[in-house]
């Protein structure tokens, strides 16, 4: 055999040898998240814990972390239930939940308002999660799903399940109920959070960079300015950002004196 | 005769890199410039007057709504509507009958191998004409040129199949392409632009050799080296930035628009990280194929002379590769460390999720350089006479290499049934599942390393007696950074790697690489004053067994097989995204394949890069060979 050949023979020979154990190792297929309709009327609460379980692993890839590797609360062999209720008492806590089930859905959607201690991000000491909020991407887990996951979280442990079944509008985007109006915000601080504003603002020391940034408005904005820019955000949009994400219905659902609070507390944002 | 085929070949070279180019810049003018002007152009109005006068405005004549349309135009232009980037639905992808992502996936591959090739080599060649310079010895000089001779080729190569790309992915994956192009707009051009500077230095270079050999003009050829490569190495990054903008987005949006500058939206936080690892893992992969150009000269010829000299270029190339593969892994430590600090998320998917499988196929691949490297410098000793002191060691330094393999393709999950689970006491072995974590795979590729650092210094010392008075001092110094460096990677990896928790499980790993990294500064620095002015042995160029030439064919086919592997990881941990978290892929390989699949993409992609550098060396061999004139024979005719 000439030299041409002895070379391919034996390169050809090392590439099979590799492409063979690429080949006897487990073959698995990571597959993208399907988008499922769920059939909330035929929904029982025993269905909807499976789907929370199957997001658990799936979906909401939380046994990328939470696993016995050490890399996040193993969440599967602890009761996590307890452990909610020791989080909510403990001083370091900052979050806003008053019982297991808001804590649950808070350590999903706002990882940082409370890190176990020797799990946050190198460096923070505990004071930032490295975990990924699940409302938005890469998970992007709707309201359902949350609360899905949160549903097999207290039944597995043998917990009271205090999750309820979602109906046919789920929860995070239903409208009030007929005769019941939420109650009006009492400060200016709980007016932009009941309208979620700092989910797409940057303001009062949060950060988000969905809406333009409202730190120091009140030296570029006008009281009318503001005022238009709630209630009618279409009248101009701010150079770089989309028109139509931020929601055109405040004028609608804001109290005039919610209103006076919000312009109020954002004039003194210099 | 031979010059006139040099200079054909030569056009025809120039030629196809100036197609590949131009190809090259049709496509991503094509796309840039009408993309930079509907973007420009959003929510302006096309009116008869914009259309008869673009600069100004003029009046129609009849028409007497003039001030009112400066007006609309006006309040127009306040309404300018962003972009908006397109989510591409499953119908949003041509079907072309053929998996997309397959076509995609071996041509960028491609493209890459031929890439790392064509960059790396003018870098090293730079330096071995430095070399050449500075130690006055024409045979670098020579090596060097015959190095840029071997992979000219390879730049029209790369040109084409990097057109082909462009082609494919403009082609079938629209939307992504169009929104990377709004995203990247003019440095798209600028990056086409550096082609044409890049092909300008590089023919300056090879053909200008000969004519700026000497003197002055010698540091001109060494000028336009330099700036070939630094047009070069800034094509590399910008093309980096364009798959690190895809991994880890910067200077955009949650829904894609972009907020910040070019600069912002390149310097991703992986841009660094990819820049580095690519840039050592390029010089690596390009020692490493031209090695094995020189072992298969050396194979194919038996006259002592010529085998002298291929024997001489492969321990050269094998020394490239074999130095710029000994820091890969620290990059590729900080390469990951980021990765996860971007996102955990990422970085487990990698490391500890699906593709956690795919890291034992990097252990046999890697596994298989560092012996076949070792094995090269071992049979390499026979050259000289001096070797025989050190020839004992060779059998600790491969125990320790093929234990440390072992440890690192033991795997730590297996997928086993009940039974298998019963007969084992749980789903970790209890002696074999502490092996099969990081901290005692760490460990042992530390140590690989370490190892093969003392077979490249043995090697190197074999032909030399150092004459400095405080040698005895030297040698115990070196002997004492290694026990100390050892006992410091078992240290670190076993206590802080099984007895602490995971934040000091990755810590610890700094503290290995430190190790390693001293001994590998330390023996190199050390070895330039302890054998300065040092006793010469005799050393024999060319006196080394065939066999040894394998090693380096073994270097070049698990690069490059590695080189495919972690394209397929790096591309992976995007899962189901084509920019993560901004825009989804819906496409209907939106999926991360089995490793089989990728190990059969894989060899599919390394056997046409096999073919292809196979055509480059004869293209390379072609402009060499000369027809013997036809000598009249007696009766009329051709002999």
């Amino acid at each position: 055999m000439n030299v041409l050949g002895k070379t391919l023979g034996f390169s050809l020979g090392m590439i099979l040898i590799f492409t063979l154990v690429a080949n006897l190792l487990p073959q698995v297929e990571g597959e993208a998240p399907v988008e499922q309709k769920v059939d909330l009327g035929a929904l029982t609460m025993e269905s909807y814990i499976a789907l929370g379980e199957a997001l658990f692993s799936g979906k909401g890839t939380c046994t990328l972390c939470h696993n016995a590797m050490g890399r996040a609360p193993d969440l599967l062999v602890m009761n996590v239930g307890g452990a909610a209720e020791k989080h909510l008492e403990d001083e370091r806590y900052k979050g806003k939940a008053t019982n297991i089930e808001e804590y649950l859905h808070e350590s999903m959607v706002d990882p940082g308002a409370f890190v176990v201690a020797s799990f946050g991000k190198k460096g923070s000491n505990d004071t930032e999660s490295p975990m990924p909020a699940v409302n938005k991407a890469p998970i992007e887990l709707s309201e359902i799903e949350i609360n899905a996951i949160i549903a097999f979280l207290q039944f597995k442990d043998g917990n009271d399940v205090t999750v309820e079944l979602p109906t046919e509008a789920p929860p995070v985007e239903a409208a009030p109920a007929a005769g019941s109006a939420p109650a009006p915000a009492a400060t200016a601080e709980d007016a932009i959070k009941k309208y979620g504003c700092q989910a797409c603002h940057s303001m009062l020391g949060t950060e988000s960079s969905v809406g333009p940034a409202l730190d120091g408005i009140g030296s570029r904005q006008s009281a009318e300015q503001i005022s238009l820019s709630i209630t009618d955000p279409a009248a101009a949009i701010a150079e770089g950002f989309t028109p139509g994400v931020m929601p055109a219905d405040f004028a609608e659902k804001m109290t005039v004196k919610e209103l006076k609070m919000i312009i109020d507390l954002l004039l003194e944002q210099r | 005769m031979s010059f006139k085929r040099v200079s054909k070949l030569g056009r025809i070279r120039s030629f196809s890199a100036f197609f590949g180019t131009f190809l090259l810049t049709l496509l991503i003018i094509g796309v840039v410039i009408p993309g930079a002007s509907i973007a420009a152009d959003a929510g302006v109005s096309d009116t008869l007057e914009e259309r008869i006068s673009p600069m100004g405005r003029v009046h129609v004549e009849g028409d007497d709504s003039f001030e009112p349309a400066v007006e609309a135009e006006a309040s127009e232009a306040e309404e300018v509507v962003p972009y908006q980037m397109k989510k591409p639905s499953r119908s949003d992808y041509p079907d072309v009958g053929v998996s997309s992502r397959a076509i995609v996936w071996v041509l960028a591959q491609l493209h890459l191998f031929f890439g790392a090739l064509v960059l790396a080599i003018p870098l090293f060649v730079l330096v071995i004409e430095l070399v050449g310079v500075s130690t006055g010895d024409e045979r670098y000089d020579s090596m060097a040129q015959e190095f840029m001779k071997i992979s000219l080729t390879g730049f029209s190569i790369t040109a084409i199949i990097g057109g082909s790309l462009a082609i494919a992915l403009f082609t079938l994956y629209p939307d992504l392409m169009a929104y990377m192009t709004h995203v990247f707009g003019a440095q798209m051009l600028v990056y086409a632009s550096l082609f044409f500077f890049e092909s300008f230095f590089l023919y300056t270079y090879y053909y200008g050799w000969n004519a700026m050999r000497y003197g002055n003009l010698k540091w001109l050829h060494l000028t336009l080296g330099l700036l070939l490569n630094a047009a070069g190495m800034t094509i590399m990054v910008m093309a980096n930035s364009w798959a690190t903008f895809m991994m880890a987005p910067s200077g955009v949006n949650e829904v894609g628009q972009v907020v910040g500058n070019i600069w912002e939206v390149m310097k991703g936080p992986l841009w660094n990280p990819i820049n580095l690892h690519r840039f050592i893992a390029n010089i690596a992969f390009g020692g490493a194929v031209v090695g094995a150009y020189a072992a298969f000269k050396f194979l194919s010829t038996r006259d002592p002379e010529e085998r002298a000299h291929y024997d001489w270029m492969g321990y050269t190339s094998n020394f490239i590769a074999i130095l710029s593969f000994l820091p890969l892994p620290f990059a590729g430590y900080w390469l990951m460390a980021e990765i996860y600090a971007y996102s955990q998320q990422m970085g487990i998917t990698a490391m500890g999720g699906i593709l956690a499988w795919l890291f034992i196929v990097q252990a046999v691949l890697i596994g298989t350089i560092l012996l076949a490297a070792n094995y090269y410098l071992w049979a390499g000793m026979s050259r000289t006479e001096g070797s025989e002191r050190y020839k004992p060691l060779i059998k600790v330094i491969a125990f320790v290499l093929v234990t440390c393999f072992l440890v690192w393709v033991t795997p730590h999950t297996l997928i086993l049934s009940a039974t298998e689970i019963a007969a084992l006491g749980g789903s970790h072995h209890h002696l074999l599942g502490p092996l099969g974590i990081m901290p005692a795979k760490n460990i042992a590729v530390n140590l690989m390393l370490i190892v093969t650092f003392l077979s490249f210094q043995l090697y190197r010392r074999s032909d030399k007696v150092a004459t400095v008075s405080w040698a005895p001092f030297g040698n115990a110094l070196m002997v004492a950074i290694y026990v100390v460096a050892v006992a410091n990677v078992i240290f670190a990896g076993v206590y802080y790697g099984y007895f602490t928790n995971t934040v000091y499980k990755v810590g610890s790993s700094v503290m290995q690489v430190c190790s390693t990294l001293v001994v590998i500064v330390v023996g190199i620095t050390l070895d330039a004053f302890l054998f300065k002015g040092a006793k010469t042995l005799p050393s024999y160029w060319g006196k080394v067994p065939d066999r040894a030439q394998y090693a380096l064919f073994a270097l070049p086919v698990a690069f490059t097989w590695l080189m495919g592997l972690m394209g397929y990881v790096r591309s992976s941990v995007k899962t189901h995204w084509h920019v993560y978290t901004v825009m989804k892929d819906n496409s209907p390989d939106n999926f991360i394949p089995t490793i089989g699949y990728a190990g059969n993409m894989i060899t599919l992609v390394t056997v046409l890069f096999l073919v292809m550098v196979l055509f480059m060396f004869w293209i390379a061999n072609l402009s060499a060979t000369k027809q013997a004139k036809p000598v009249a024979s007696v009766d009329g005719g051709a002999a």
